[in-house]
């Protein structure tokens, strides 16, 4: 049996930081887009808590509390931009979203 | 057990308390008292006001400091730090809000858009930088630089009907909660390293690492993503002419200038912070981040023909000179980015505000072609855009060449020559695209008769900032003892 150590969950979070900068960078749906962002906040807050376990330390649990908060917010402020840009254009899709360009 | 909440715990955080406190305000008074839209510009008062509290407070402190002879006041055990530095970056905050917050009535009015919640974003905005300036504590930085970003992704948003606030808007989320979520993801590395939250103690760790730490090296890639995209270095730039361009021009405004300066005063905390002991590794990186900032900002510059595109990427080549001035690291180029940042803000706001003016009901006011003829039109705007493009540009006796002199003089001193030689080349093209708008207002007919939309506060805050961006060119000696106090100790 191997026990599972902080290595473990700092690999967990790194996959899932790697998993969400993939899902950013690829993905044309602004609500997937928005998701993989969401996952990003999650590979932090893994990170924190593994931490938190490790140092026998209560300040990452807190900053993770934090985190969760901010993650939240973003998702509010992100589909109220979102719903009115869907009113006025009627898409989702990243790459219709196309005005503003050099 | 040590107190929760002390007196001094109190005193650290007077000025935001008052923001918080009157942009609670705002959102009440607008919801009850003032139902008619008319008389939402009474709102301004509150605005006003809460700016005088946060102001008072800020002397308060400035005073104990001096009285005491000491160089900082910490509160909430360490989470917060009132320093000279702090002081220094929130007087900015403070000049620029008022002045974005006695425009934008008209402004709003004209798009059709004037809510009172405009105001409280304003000043919640305002507390989050507050606490990005002051803030010495991981958890307290990444809950201010958010505070700060959402209020931003909200204003930028502001014209909800409009399909390029929108657009803007939704880019300028995306893009600032991915790379948030990338600086907190450094956090949480910085975190793990020190196995504390203070960033004290973060320093001690990484400094008892070596140089090339693996894991140092990742929480320093990450964070700094993060960081440098929160003011626009290339290549984490692509938010910025976009959200310039589709935000409304007064939040341009505001979030060209304070957003930045609040970002600047967040990296030096971290750089010179936390990060300071890893100088070798990161400094050769941002040399070559300020150059290309540099490169791109002033080359995509030049085929611009939208006012507010243009400034956006003027103004992602002042984030290169500012990088420049880090770069360099010594006592004068630290005070040469306080210098910069100060000059900056009433230049660039002043800019932003005769693009402001320019709005009128039927007409954008965005391009090139509308600045034509704007001499014959309205002379006083004309000479007062002239003032802010030649500051922009760096050119004596203007206040923009002495943010350049400093950052020059810090490179030259620590032995970057051609990172000097560099960025005086680029000034010369700054001057070509800047030169573009001036060419325009002076010698090109008036295609468009309609006189500006101008109003008192219009008045009031380009007055301010013309007069201050000629005084600090002119007798630069007391703002330079100002910027002086912003050194970190």
């Amino acid at each position: 049996m191997h026990p599972i150590t902080t290595v473990h969950y700092l690999a967990l979070s790194a996959a899932l930081l790697l998993i969400g900068t993939v899902g950013v960078l690829t993905r044309r749906n602004i609500v997937i887009i928005l998701m993989s962002i969401e996952l990003i906040l999650n590979a932090v807050n893994i990170n924190l808590i593994a931490f938190s376990h490790a140092l026998r330390s209560v300040d990452g649990q807190i900053f993770a509390i934090f985190v969760i908060t901010d993650a939240v917010a973003e998702a509010a402020v992100g589909l109220g931009i979102l719903i009115a840009l869907f009113r006025n254009k009627e898409t989702v899709q990243a790459d219709e979203v196309d005005l503003l360009k050099w | 057990m040590t107190p929760l909440y002390t007196s001094t715990d109190h005193f650290t955080i007077i000025p935001a308390l008052m923001l918080v406190l009157f942009g609670c305000g705002i959102l009440l008074f607008d919801f009850l008292v003032f139902p008619d839209p008319r008389q939402r510009k009474w709102l301004l008062l509150f605005v006003v006001l809460a700016e005088g509290f946060a102001g008072y407070g800020l002397v308060r402190q400035q005073t104990y400091l001096a009285v005491n002879g000491i160089t900082a006041i910490t509160g909430f055990q360490g989470s917060v730090t009132i320093d000279g530095f702090g002081i220094f970056y929130n007087w900015i905050f403070v000049a620029a809000a008022v002045i974005v917050a006695i425009v934008s009535y008209k402004y709003l009015e004209i798009a059709g858009e004037h809510h009172g919640e405009y105001y409280g974003l304003i000043l919640f905005a305002q507390a989050g930088m507050y606490f990005l300036a002051t803030g010495t504590d991981l958890i307290t930085l990444f809950v201010g630089l958010e505070l700060m970003a959402l209020c931003f992704y909200i204003m930028v948003g502001f014209l909800r009907s409009d399909k390029r606030s929108n657009e803007a808007a939704i880019k300028y989320l995306l893009l600032g909660a991915f790379s948030s979520g990338f600086l907190v993801y450094g956090f949480s590395l910085m975190y793990g390293i020190a196995g504390s939250t203070k960033l004290s103690a973060v320093s001690a760790a990484i400094a008892a690492r070596p140089a090339w730490d693996p894991v140092v090296f990742l929480a320093l890639t990450t964070t700094s993503v993060g960081l440098l995209f929160k003011i626009s270095a290339v290549p984490f730039h692509m938010w910025a002419p976009d959200a310039y361009e589709g935000a409304p021009t007064t939040v341009t405004a505001y979030l060209s200038v304070a957003s930045k300066a609040a970002s600047i005063a967040f990296l030096l905390r971290i750089f010179l912070g936390p990060l300071a002991a890893a100088r070798d590794v990161w400094e050769p990186f941002l040399a070559v981040i300020a150059v290309a900032t540099l490169t791109l900002g002033n080359l995509a510059a030049i085929n611009q023909t939208n006012i507010k595109r243009l400034l956006a990427y003027s103004s992602i080549s002042h984030a290169g000179y500012m990088l420049l001035g880090l770069v360099a690291g010594n006592q004068t180029g630290i005070n040469g980015i306080a210098v910069y940042v100060m000059v900056y803000t009433f230049m660039n706001l002043g800019a932003f505000l005769v693009v402001v003016a320019l709005r009128r009901a039927h007409i954008i006011g965005e391009d090139l072609d509308d600045f034509s003829g704007l001499m014959q039109k309205s002379p006083g705007y004309a000479i007062l855009m002239l003032i802010f493009l030649l500051s922009l540009a760096g050119i004596p006796p203007t206040a923009g060449f002495l943010g350049k002199y400093y950052i020059f003089l810090s490179l030259i001193q620590t032995g970057h020559y051609v990172l000097a030689v560099i960025a005086t080349l680029y000034v010369a093209v700054a001057i070509y695209y800047y030169f573009k708008i001036v060419r325009s207002m002076f010698i090109r007919e008036s295609t468009e008769p309609a006189p500006l939309a101008t109003s008192f506060g219009l008045h009031v805050a380009l007055a301010v900032s013309g007069v201050l961006t000629l005084a600090i060119g002119i007798y630069p000696e007391p703002f330079l003892r100002l910027a002086q106090t912003s050194l970190l100790r």
